[in-house]
């Protein structure tokens, strides 16, 4: 046979990304396609999803790009960066990161692929890693206790706002913000306190805050001016009324400064960011919010706690997850689920390495350029109003801030520009002895007249007062004092990645989590300095890299959804939410319609979106769902019709949070809009819509995607995440801004928008960069091919797993979406056998479990995505037959109830430790229960964490303090 | 035996030698939440209505608030269970108690079920 020509299209390898990201080849696809007894891919759409939901994509996402064109775009992209040496300050700072984290952690997919910690078992690098900051945090404020982080600072003291309402005892409503406050985190409270109906006053806490009959009271520390100011006659003001102090405070000031904790702060928050993670244009960096141990069950975000393991050893875990807010549906306070992982990892790792000698140099350092800077501007007769400083002060120059910040630009150099007459000027860890002379070149009118740095320094006392000084030590724990040499450092970093479960070992098959492939070539731009250095307040034309980016990335989403414009400022999902529901408020409020404040949410929506409902002020209606999962829409009908003119919304997931393609979806949208409302959809199940529907066209208003699941930002074991929200045209006006940024919603009404809602004006803008990169690789084939394939995976699994376990829900044709739920109720009953017990079982077949029992107890959502190919789906399916063989035996009698291989999963290597080999199977059923598993066997580090310990023997720090005070 | 009655939120309440309403949560409540580890009680002194939210109960998989079946005032809460939350699940219906409160209004009891009407309404709502 004559051999045909290949076309060059084929050989330019142009659509090359589309095959290295989706798991199957051609021949996998069509085994599984015969499997399922399906011809071809398009057949799984027509089967599996309503025709009424298909609509077809534009034209302008066409022409897919290899991967080599995305890398030259991208590089293209940068060159319209420009980074400057950005002295503006306000919660931003240029720092290093050690290239041994950089290659190990931020590089590493054993660090980014990870999931959120829920499976102590096989996660205790990163939740030592995370008790770490905790210890860091707790340590630098002088608190008791600190969470695994939050977004960002702003939010983070939206939160503290929250808690401290919770906490006051007296029925006070107003809240007391520093005016010397942030301003973006001003601005993020005012947004958070309308719905609840606080009074926000910002004045000056020092002279005023009696005045006001307060339930709280934040204070900036160092102020965003650089003014450090004892803090203790405020703390004690609010005490004498009851009231909770907050303190958002500079992470590595406290390092020289008296940590807030010392003036009795009730509760103190920042940011990490200083601490080696890039400023990234906004993001992402890990908030820390710290607090005394009595209010720990109050505390928002996740907690790491130490417990023991079922051999005694102790173990690691995400502790009292039952106080988490989102748990509490429409009593939460607060919707924050999820938190910054990676880059609070990141910072813990910074101050392990840097140890408490190293940030003393650099903060010492940082200090001690300011002290030379300003005190040579003194001299030099400048009006430097600040008194006492850490690294930043203020500079008055009447009528000349624009001018001075011009020349200061042309030196490539950013200063903040307060207003007309003042300035602002930060260094950091970046700041160099070359860049303060060229400092002082702007503020010298002749050579002779600049900075003589040594002479200087020479001269310069202590210009910090005594009280104002730490006089604690720090870090004094042994995890901060080892590894110090990069020999060391490379090896903790490494033997805590080994002691994890993350996409680099096999497939983490979790329920609506879409842990689909974060490709390399995605992840490129976070690494080139000229989107990672960027201050996220620099003039825009400094961004216009970025701005392109954010750009094409909205038109790309407008094109995937259907929606006419996008916000990128929700740094989560649960923030889109929140973000969503606002608009919706603000915008029924414009048309006369603000009596409009009942929002429907189906039974069966994950506990977010109650939370986020109650955040936004609305009153809550649980609607019903029928035994299919679905909504049922005759309760709906009932619910609607009792009070129509208070209908303002319906949060629905789609596909619904059961995996299945809800026949009556275009029906419920046209009922709710019928009636004046506003359908609200959570994308969080988007990876079965893209290419084949949008849901700004089949009846959504609003929606937000989670770009961390179906655009394939990484996980971080916890964070970064990001949840735009996309809406139709008439939403648009409302969409959140920012007070420090300008047309950040260029659509925004003269009426106002509904505020801001994070820090940062774009949110976590470096990650977008990865999105952007997907799309722009998968383009329109390749983002429909992935969608049939997460759904061919998906209804693959499903069908081999279904002799041996019951799938619980089915849509039309007996398929599912792009997850299925096999129902263990049965079995529990029978044998005994928990969820818990299959997951941790898995653990010994190497894979990670999928969703426990969400959004059915008992059950296990398992959602394979695209990325996986049928081998790896084979080996997970035939582990679950084993552990179904297993859970026989038990049923059968040959297996006793209680010790068996299930209940003393997983298998820890100290079993080998012991005299003799007890266990009523062998060593090789426990260990290797499954040929190939010895190919890579993965050993947990622990035995089964015990839960009921953890919770009832709360311990929050590092292990080993004893050993370093004795 | 004492005369515990029940609400259809799964307290139950008995008349002790003082007069004062002791208040749990049922046996099958605790075996619903599962091993408790948390309590948090309110104040002493603090009036309470009806169906109000007074307490909190978290166990390893669900925090739930504990609303009172009648109204009146506290006058006492089990303290113990500070340190030994596991007391509820081991005595739901005797060292496990919450508080007690002096009743303002003695006849909303009567609004109550008794322990056989409680098992039936726990048997047609599971």
């Amino acid at each position: 046979m004559l051999e045909q020509k290949a076309s060059l299209d084929w050989l330019e390898m142009r659509g090359d990304f589309v095959r290295r990201h989706i798991g199957p080849d051609r021949t996998q696809i069509d085994e599984m396609l015969e499997y399922l007894g399906l011809t071809s891919l398009e057949e799984i759409i027509t089967k599996a999803v309503p025709e009424n939901i298909l609509s077809r994509q534009g034209e302008s996402l066409k022409e897919n790009i290899s991967e080599r064109a995305v890398l030259t775009y991208l590089r293209k992209l940068r060159e319209r960066n420009q980074v400057c040496n950005s002295m503006i300050g306000m919660g931003y700072h240029g720092t290093i990161m050690p290239q041994v984290i950089k290659r190990n952690v931020l590089e590493n997919p054993g660090w980014y692929t990870a999931y959120t910690p829920y499976q102590p078992e096989i996660s205790q690098g990163r939740l030592e890693a995370l008790l770490n900051f905790q210890q860091m945090i707790t340590d630098l404020t002088a608190m008791e206790i600190a969470n695994a982080s939050l977004l960002d600072e702003s939010t983070a003291a939206a939160e503290a706002m929250m808690m401290s309402r919770r906490l006051c005892k007296t029925g006070a409503n107003t809240f007391f913000v520093d005016r010397d406050c942030h301003p973006q985190t001003i601005a993020v409270i005012q947004t958070r306190a309308e719905p609840f109906g606080y009074e926000v006053v910002v004045g000056d806490p020092w002279c005023e805050l009696d005045q006001h009959d307060v339930f709280g009271v934040i204070v900036q520390y160092p102020g965003s001016s650089g003014e450090v100011r004892d803090l203790q006659p405020v703390i004690e003001t609010a005490h004498a009324s009851k009231a909770l102090a907050t303190v958002a405070a500079d992470l590595l000031s406290l390092v020289l400064l008296k940590p807030p904790g010392e003036s009795g702060a009730d509760v103190v928050v920042g940011s990490s960011q200083r601490f080696g993670v890039p400023m990234g244009y906004g993001g992402p960096h890990a908030a820390f919010f710290a607090t005394r141990e009595a209010f720990i069950r109050s505390v928002p975000g996740r907690i790491i706690g130490v417990s023991r393991d079922d051999h005694g050893a102790p173990a690691y875990r995400m502790t009292l997850q039952t106080r988490e807010q989102h748990i509490r549906r429409e009593k939460a306070t607060s919707n924050i689920c999820t938190s910054q992982s990676l880059l609070a990892i990141i910072a813990g790792f910074y101050a392990i390495y840097h140890g408490p000698v190293g940030l003393r140099q650099i903060a010492g350092r940082v200090h001690r350029y300011m002290e030379i800077f300003a005190e040579w501007l003194r001299v030099k007769g400048y009006d430097v109003q600040t008194q006492v400083y850490f690294d930043t002060v203020t500079l008055h120059v009447r009528g000349k801030a624009r001018r001075y910040a011009a020349h200061a630009r042309e030196q490539n150099i950013n200063l903040r520009i307060i207003d007309k007459d003042t300035l602002g000027i930060s260094f950091d860890e970046t700041t160099t002895r070359q860049l303060l002379k060229k400092l002082s070149g702007i503020f010298s009118k002749t050579e002779e007249e600049q900075l003589d740095i040594l002479q200087m320094d020479e001269k310069l006392g202590q210009t910090i007062p005594q009280q104002f000084l730490r006089s604690t030590r720090i870090l004094t724990h042994p995890v901060f004092n080892n590894y110090h040499s990069e020999t060391e450092m490379m090896r903790y970093m490494r033997r805590l990645a080994r002691k994890d479960i993350a996409l680099d070992r096999a497939m983490i098959p979790l329920g609506s989590c879409t842990m689909k492939l974060n490709a390399s070539v995605e992840l490129q731009a976070l690494s080139y300095r000229e989107f990672s250095a960027m201050h996220p307040f620099v003039p825009l034309e400094q961004a216009q890299g970025y701005m392109q980016l954010i750009n094409e990335l909205e038109e790309m989403l407008c094109e995937l959804t259907g929606f006419d414009a996008f916000s990128f400022q929700p740094n989560a999902g649960s923030q889109g939410e929140y973000a969503g529901l606002l608009v919706i408020r603000k915008y029924l409020a414009s048309i006369g319609q603000s009596q409009r404040t009942l929002c429907l949410i189906p039974a069966s929506a994950h506990g977010t979106n109650p939370a986020s409902a109650r955040m936004a002020g609305l009153d809550i209606l649980t609607v019903r769902c029928d035994e299919n999962g679905n909504v049922d829409i005759e309760d709906l009908n009932n619910k609607i019709a009792k009070d129509p003119d208070r209908l303002a919304a319906l949060m629905i997931t789609y596909p619904s949070t059961h995996g299945v393609y809800e026949e009556a979806f275009r029906d419920i949208c046209d009922l709710v809009h019928d009636h004046g409302g506003l359908v609200y959809l959570d994308g969080a199940n988007f990876n079965a819509l893209v290419g084949i529907s949008r849901p700004g066209v089949i009846g959504a208003d609003v929606a937000h995607l989670n770009l961390h699941k179906t655009f394939a930002i990484p996980h971080g074991g916890g964070g970064p995440g990001a949840g735009p929200i996309g809406v139709r045209s008439h939403l648009a006006p409302f969409l959140p801004d920012h007070p420090v940024v300008d047309d950040v919603n260029p659509d925004a009404s003269k009426d106002g928008t509904i505020g801001t809602i994070s820090a940062a004006p774009w949110g976590s803008a470096s990650i977008l960069s990865i999105s952007w990169a997907y799309i722009a690789m998968m383009r329109d084939a390749g983002l429909k091919r992935a969608t049939m394939v997460a759904l061919l995976n998906a209804n693959y699994i499903a069908s081999r797993l279904s002799d041996h376990y019951p799938i619980l829900y089915k849509g039309k044709n007996g398929m599912v979406a792009h997850e299925c739920i096999i129902d263990l109720r049965d079995i529990k009953e029978q044998t005994g056998i928990s969820v818990d017990d299959v997951a941790k079982r898995l653990v010994d077949f190497g894979f990670h479990a999928p969703t426990m029992s969400f959004p059915v107890a008992d059950t296990l959502m398992i959602e394979p995505t695209e990325s996986e190919n049928k081998r790896e789906l084979d080996r997970f399916c035939e582990a679950m037959i084993a552990i179904r063989g297993e859970i026989s035996d038990i049923e059968s009698g040959v297996m006793d109830r209680d010790n068996n291989p299930l209940k003393n999963a997983p298998h820890h290597q100290s079993l080998f430790m012991r005299e003799s080999w007890d266990l009523p199977y062998s060593m090789e059923k426990a260990f290797f229960p499954m040929p190939g598993i010895n190919e890579e066997k993965y050993w947990p580090p622990v035995g089964r964490v015990d839960n009921l310990y953890g919770d009832r023997h709360l311990f929050c720090s590092c292990l080993g303090m004893d050993s370093e005070s004795n | 035996m004492l005369d515990l009655k029940y609400s259809t939120d799964h307290e139950w309440v008995y008349i002790d030698a003082d007069g004062n309403a002791v208040i749990g949560i049922s046996d099958f409540a605790q075996q619903e939440l599962g091993d408790i580890v948390y309590v948090e009680l309110p104040e002493t002194g603090r009036e309470v209505s009806k169906d109000e939210e007074v307490a909190v109960v978290e166990s390893v998989k669900a925090a739930s608030d504990v609303k009172m079946p009648v109204s009146g005032t506290v006058v006492e809460i089990n303290a113990t269970l500070t340190d030994s939350p596991e007391l509820i699940n081991s005595a739901p219906e005797g060292d496990g108690w919450f508080l007690k409160l002096a009743p303002a209004n003695p006849d909303e009891l009567n609004e109550l079920m008794d322990a056989d009407s409680y098992a039936k309404f726990v048997e047609s709502d599971s």
